[in-house]
């Protein structure tokens, strides 16, 4: 009887191009969400030599504090210039490279770091369990702004340390998702099934537990940019981040302040730069944390 | 069945603990899942242990696939210790004992190609060539009733049936020896049911396989099963041939489930033996027979307070463990159920 | 289903009696993203006073959606009622609205859950659940005391011993058969004439299942209420139900008393489903096993839904649904959706066992 069901077709799998699926899933898109991150932060950070009018660290105090074009000022400066006659939107568009760098190598260390210890503590449990979720209990408690001035305090404001700032704080939230995704997988029927056939604790943690939690370590991480940067942002503000005379947007909103009554070109457009990236990674974040991931809602 | 014995089940005990405390853990009492169990699998011989939730009949398949270790007992593999394998051995033991389980939704990874899912025991356990190991997968999907075609497919794109199949195939690919199905059909539709039981019985003779079959359907097991178990709070009360255990049940225990099952034909109507109370609490069982609370037979001080042990009744291959079956008693008329 | 059923054998297939629920070609459809699903497509059974009635069908077969349509609640948002009549005692269900089905539900129709653990409350006492049934129905009109009474009278009902004690026990108090009868004494408080047993998929244990099914029947004795049983399960059928409608794919494919099904199944899916169901009471050589897949939803087969997988299939079987043809003369109910019947003669075959 057995053999009669091999001829029959498989009832779901009916050929549908590849094409077509993905063109669907392209339809699907937070289409202006990608737009804007193209904008603000993508081509900038990848094209800065190409289309920034002007050098982001070199302005002339003959120039400085100059309205945008459509402001009054000239039109060589279209967004104006800051208290040192530097072009604010140079400044601006370098200063999505520095917005990327710091995201991507923070959130990099973080997961990895999150994700290896919420893995051995979601299948080994026992005593390794006890200890990292205390070390994510006393992490997730302490204020992330404190352990950033004590950390700048001790080995100064430079990038490194403002990536190091960033993955102390983060770590934390991917150990305690992954560990509570892990402790999940551990006790399902396929991960049984690989213990009975042999697989050692390795092969089963890279093999079958690992691309179980990728969608999660994808929606957190997409779901944590738009936190680092405006953390960036906040730790340059303070003087606690990337050093002058780096075009961090913090940094700049940081440097307009004084000039806010005069001049509130200088920290609106590094400003709004943050808030449309954040905004639409957000968006980005919902949107693939609802495809890949439902179950993140209250994170 | 006359076989050669395959595993032996001697004397296993597995009882958890209870603990309190974060820090300082203290034990407070166990939960005694299995409780002192014997029994034996034959090549080519299908065991079916039944009972209800709660009894211990899955606590015993994972004994037997190394998940757990027993509080007591041994269990013997060939007559090899499984709980002293070490090395190749250990390995050995690896290749030759596969599970299927009950939900084929949660038992196939949803990341992983069937391709990869049906071969991961060689790949884990063998050096073979990536030609080898495709031939291997593609000959087995043809046993199991699938196209070899379809190997490069992900779970979620087959039915239920189909994925059972799967997961029969990765169990058979090493050619093991013993093959532990928990509740293998209960999550499929009754339409499909039967083609798995069909599938499963077929393989056995292809592939010269014993079954442990862990199930709470009566009928399943009567059409599976070479040999049954009946298990009531971690014990095994009777044991014997399927056919006999259908035609001639003795332990009250037994006759009341045989009761409780759904008849196949509206004609068919059964005495109910009505149990009353519910099944105690394993972490504090009766003493002596288990079931003595709830037993409409029970007679006295032999029920409550001894530990009946499994005995052969009448020289048959027939074991109850049963105060109306205590040695030096005559043994009481069993009317034959039909 | 519309057109007339055609005769077979000079039978009448249409009710008589004390019909007191009459479902005539209802379709529910689930409208989902991908797809429009008809999950229940034509389905025509009635319902007599006292009778217990069974719809068994796969995953899929749309029983459940059947249960949930008659009390106007099928799946939202996708799940829509889109045709047919639910006559209930002269008044067609469908043109009710919302407050006006409240009244039904519970009341006149009510439905009970097989698992008494989700089913009652934790953190309330047995008598406020209870007697809450009560109120919910009829308002706050009833003094405290008679509403007591009418609690404890309902609970005795139900073979609950001392229910003056019970009455103030919590859920966690109780026996898992106690709690089934609590569940049981809610779901007849208001003395409904139908009672809709809808069962989980997952497998109860067989003593606990043999408690449900033994209080169901004490229910059904004591008030004379009809019960329609929603089971995948043909043991269920052969031991609590008077007359039994086959669902396959959101069709009735198959309906008649009982007895006539078990013993002359005409359908080639119930004959096929019926010999493939391993027996508890004799040694089966082989079971005959029904090749192929269910259908997946959205992917309905043109013809006959079972073409596919039918040993009698041929070419207009998988073009064309089949009419409705009555069943064997001394069977004046058993009614069959083949176009196999055409021949008055024709009999599945029966497979070797």
């Amino acid at each position: 009887m057995s053999k009669a069901v091999a001829t029959q077709p498989l009832q779901t799998g009916k050929p549908r191009s590849v094409s077509r699926l993905w063109w669907r899933k392209l339809r699907e898109l937070p289409l202006v969400s990608i737009i804007i991150l193209l904008i603000v932060l993508v081509i900038p950070a990848l094209l800065a030599e190409v289309i920034a009018p002007h050098n982001p660290f070199e302005g002339s105090l003959g120039k400085r504090l100059q309205a945008p074009a459509f402001f009054g000022g000239p039109s060589e400066h279209l967004l104006g210039t800051d208290h040192q006659g530097r072009d604010i939107l140079s400044r601006i568009i370098y200063g999505s490279r520095i917005s990327i760098a710091v995201a991507a190598a923070g959130i990099l260390i973080a997961g990895i770091l999150g994700t290896l210890l919420g893995l051995m503590a979601g299948y080994f449990r026992g005593w390794i369990d006890a200890l990292v979720m205390r070390l994510v209990d006393i992490t997730l408690s302490i204020p992330a702004i404190l352990v950033a001035l004590v950390v700048a305090a001790a080995i100064g404001a430079r990038f490194s340390s403002v990536v190091f700032i960033i993955a102390l704080v983060l770590w934390a939230v991917y150990a305690r998702q992954i560990r509570g995704e892990t402790l999940k997988w551990s006790q399902s029927d396929f991960v049984a099934r690989a213990r009975v056939a042999g697989a050692s604790h390795f092969r089963i943690l890279t093999r079958h537990i690992l691309p179980n939690v990728t969608n999660t370590l994808i929606v957190l991480a997409t779901l944590q940019v738009g936190f680092v940067i405006v953390f960036e942002a906040s730790l340059s503000f303070l003087g606690v981040g990337i050093p002058r005379p780096n075009p961090a947007w913090g940094l700049m909103i940081a440097d307009g302040r004084k000039y806010v009554m005069s001049a509130w070109w200088i920290s609106f457009f590094p400003g709004l730069a943050i808030m449309l990236t954040v905004l639409s990674l957000n968006m980005l974040g919902d949107w693939l944390r609802d495809r890949l991931d439902p179950k993140l809602r209250q994170v | 069945m006359g076989t050669e014995i395959l595993l032996q089940v001697n004397n296993v005990k597995k009882y958890f603990p209870i603990t309190k405390g974060l820090l300082f853990v203290k034990t407070i009492g166990q939960v005694k899942a299995v409780d002192d169990i014997s029994f034996t699998i034959g090549e080519s011989e299908t065991l079916a242990l039944v009972g209800e939730s709660g009894c211990g009949k899955t606590t015993t398949a994972r004994l037997i696939l190394l998940l757990e270790q027993p509080t007591h007992g041994e269990i013997l593999l060939d007559g090899k210790d499984i709980y002293a394998l070490q090395g190749d051995d250990y390995r050995r033991y690896r290749d030759r004992v596969q599970a299927v389980f009950q939900d084929p939704w949660s038992s196939l990874n949803p990341r992983i190609q069937v391709r990869d899912i049906v071969a991961e025991p060689i790949i884990v356990n063998h050096k073979l060539s990536r030609q080898e190991i495709r031939d291997r997968v593609e000959k087995i999907l043809v046993d199991v009733g699938l196209d070899p075609v379809h190997a490069d497919r992900f779970p979620h794109e087959f039915s239920g049936g189909q994925r059972q199949r799967i997961a029969v195939g990765s169990a058979l690919i090493s050619n093991p020896q013993l093959i532990v199905l928990d509740e293998p059909v209960s999550a499929l539709d009754v339409s499909i049911r039967a083609q798995i039981m069909n599938l499963l019985r077929d393989v056995q003779k292809q592939y010269h396989v014993s079954y442990l079959l862990i199930v709470h359907d009566l009928a399943t097991a009567r059409y599976m099963a070479h040999k049954i178990a009946v298990m009531y709070l971690g014990k095994i009360v009777e044991y014997a041939k399927t056919e006999e255990l259908f035609n001639n049940p003795v332990h009250p225990y037994t006759k009341a489930l045989f009761s409780a099952a759904l008849p196949s034909h509206p004609d068919i109507q059964r005495e109910e033996i009505i149990l009353h109370g519910e099944v105690p609490s394993p972490i504090d069982p009766p003493t002596g027979c288990p079931f003595h609370p709830r037993c409409p037979m029970k007679i006295g001080t032999v029920c409550e307070k001894e530990i009946q042990t499994l005995r052969c009744k009448d020289n048959t291959e027939h074991w109850v463990s049963c105060g109306l079956y205590a040695e030096g008693r005559p043994e009481p008329e069993t009317g034959r159920q039909q | 289903m519309s057109n007339e059923p055609t005769l077979r054998k000079n039978t009448t297939q249409r009710a008589n009696g004390n019909v007191i629920l009459d479902v005539k070609d209802l379709r529910t459809y689930l409208f989902t993203k991908k797809a429009v699903v008809k999950a229940v497509d034509g389905v025509s059974f009635f319902l007599r006073k006292g009778e217990t009635f069974g719809i068994v069908g796969e995953s899929g077969s749309g029983k459940s959606t059947t249960a949930l349509s008659l009390l106007r609640m099928e799946p939202k948002p996708a799940g829509r009622i889109v045709g047919g009549e639910i006559w209930f005692y002269g008044e067609n269900i469908l043109d009710k609205n919302e407050k006006e089905m409240r009244k039904i539900r519970g009341s006149r129709i009510s439905m009970i859950l097989q698992d008494p653990q989700t089913s009652l409350n934790p953190v309330f006492t047995i008598g406020n659940q209870v007697s809450e049934a009560f109120t919910v129905q009829e308002g706050r009109k009833n003094n405290q005391g008679t509403l007591l009474q009418r609690v404890i009278d309902l609970l005795r009902k139900v073979n609950i011993a001392a229910p003056e004690r019970r009455f103030s026990d919590y859920p966690h108090q109780m026996s898992g058969g106690m709690k089934q009868r609590v569940v049981g004494a809610i779901s007849i408080s208001c003395a409904p004439d139908i009672v809709i047993a809808d069962e989980p998929t997952s497998a109860l244990d067989l003593t606990i299942q043999a408690q449900y099914l033994r209080l169901l029947r004490e229910i059904q004795q004591t008030t004379g209420i009809s019960i329609i049983f929603i089971t995948h399960d043909f043991g269920i059928v052969a031991k609590m139900c008077d007359r039994v409608a086959i669902m396959y794919a959101g069709k009735i494919v198959e309906h008649g008393p009982v007895r006539a099904i078990f013993n002359h199944p005409l359908h080639p899916y119930t004959h096929a489903l019926i010999s493939s169901v391993p027996r508890m009471e004799a040694r089966v050589e082989r079971l005959f096993s029904i090749p192929g897949q269910l259908p997946a939803p959205g992917e309905m087969p043109a013809g006959c839904r079972f073409a596919p997988r039918c040993m009698y299939a041929d070419d207009r079987c998988h073009k064309e649904y089949p009419p409705t043809f009555g069943g064997l003369s001394e069977h004046t109910e058993h009614t069959t959706d083949c176009w196999r019947l055409e021949d008055p003669t024709w009999e599945p075959k029966s497979y070797s066992r």
